[in-house]
């Protein structure tokens, strides 16, 4: 491998960005295709497919054996608020390899007894994303569960900006109309307001806090798993 | 972040190393003037103790970090790895239980793999 090229390996992974180094096992030769460039690529459609699966392995073309080495970010998940939906969701996320950090400025909510093992902050989201939080990436899902829109809003305007692959906010139709109509007034597009998936959750009956985690956490799934990521495409 | 700057002690098997680990130590390796070489685990059949895609980085002197198989072909691989910094040309090397040099070296799982192995130019 050229130096060079794992240099710009380590540098896409650095910056939390995918990237696929396509190896001819024959003799060596290898190229890294960045994220963005996937979509141009000859062998796009492959790519993209092993893009979205996240898993490296061989594959044919033009008569050539390639190994194609997938570097994918681990995957984030932010949930606004210590809700009980959020307890329960816990230890499903972490045997999904999900990074989770639940943040709610109300600190009788946001205890660790409540959140043990937890990456818990007792801040408001617009105060810690960037900064004691790392900054949301298109790797991130974000979940929004507090009801209340001093704290669920403008942690959703951060996910649209950041274009989070997965952005969802609980809440009924009518809430999620009043929430429509109060990011449409920020300036946010409908297609960007189109995002949010809203009631939260894949649509399997939920009731109780631990069925309701597990209807967004399949529901991220999907979404991660499903189609090809926005800027992939 | 420099997960590269410290060297393992020879021959370690340092088998929690992330990939993000094993990759930035192969740059700092190759940047401080070691000649490194790369395997990577490119297919398994059967109940192989590393998924496709696992990194071991391997320097002249044998210092390693990463793991293709749990520790079984390690030695395999580290023999390999110096020829390969010597000769430059990468090889695919297939371990398994139908292998009959492979068994000597073997996965006792009972599972093959085939790894690639580079120099860092």
């Amino acid at each position: 491998m050229r130096a060079d090229i794992l240099a710009s390996l380590n540098a896409e992974r650095a910056a939390r960005r995918a990237a696929i180094l396509v190896t001819d096992i024959a003799d060596g030769s290898q190229r890294l295709v960045r994220e963005a460039e996937i979509a141009g690529d000859p062998l796009g459609p492959v790519l993209g497919k092993h893009l979205a699966s996240a898993k490296s392995g061989l594959v044919e073309a033009d008569g050539r054996t390639l190994f194609l080495t997938v570097q994918v970010p681990p995957v984030r998940l932010v949930v606004i608020g210590a809700v009980h939906i959020s307890q329960a969701m816990a230890p499903m996320a972490a045997a999904l390899d999900l990074a989770l950090t639940v943040i709610d400025p109300r600190t009788a909510f946001a205890t660790p007894e409540r959140f043990p093992g937890v990456e818990l902050v007792a801040e408001w989201p617009e105060a810690v994303l960037g900064s004691r939080v790392p900054p949301l990436d298109r790797y991130c899902a974000l979940a929004a569960l507090t009801h209340d829109p001093k704290i669920d809003d403008p942690a959703l305007k951060a996910a649209l900006t950041a274009e989070c692959f997965y952005v969802g906010a609980l809440g009924s139709r009518k809430t999620h109309a009043a929430r429509v109509a109060r990011l449409g007034a920020a300036g946010f597009s409908p297609e960007q307001i189109g995002r949010i998936r809203a009631p939260i959750g894949l649509a399997i009956g939920a009731v109780s806090p631990a069925e309701i985690a597990l209807a967004v956490l399949a529901e991220v799934v999907a979404a991660l798993r499903r189609a090809p990521r926005p800027e992939a495409a | 972040m420099d997960a590269g700057g410290a060297r393992p002690p020879k021959a370690s098997l340092a088998m929690l190393s992330t990939d993000t680990d094993i990759l930035a130590a192969a740059e700092t390796w190759r940047r401080d003037g070691h000649a490194v070489a790369l395997a990577t685990v490119i297919e398994t059949w059967g109940s192989a103790p590393r998924p496709v895609g696992s990194h071991l980085v391997v320097d002249e002197a044998g210092n390693l970090l990463g793991s293709v198989s749990g520790g079984c072909v390690e030695g395999a691989v580290i023999t390999e790895a110096i020829e390969v910094i010597e000769a430059g040309a990468p090889r695919v090397l297939e371990f398994g239980v139908a292998d009959e040099t492979a068994w000597r070296a073997g996965l006792s799982c009972g599972g093959r793999i085939r790894v690639f192995v580079e120099r860092l130019d």
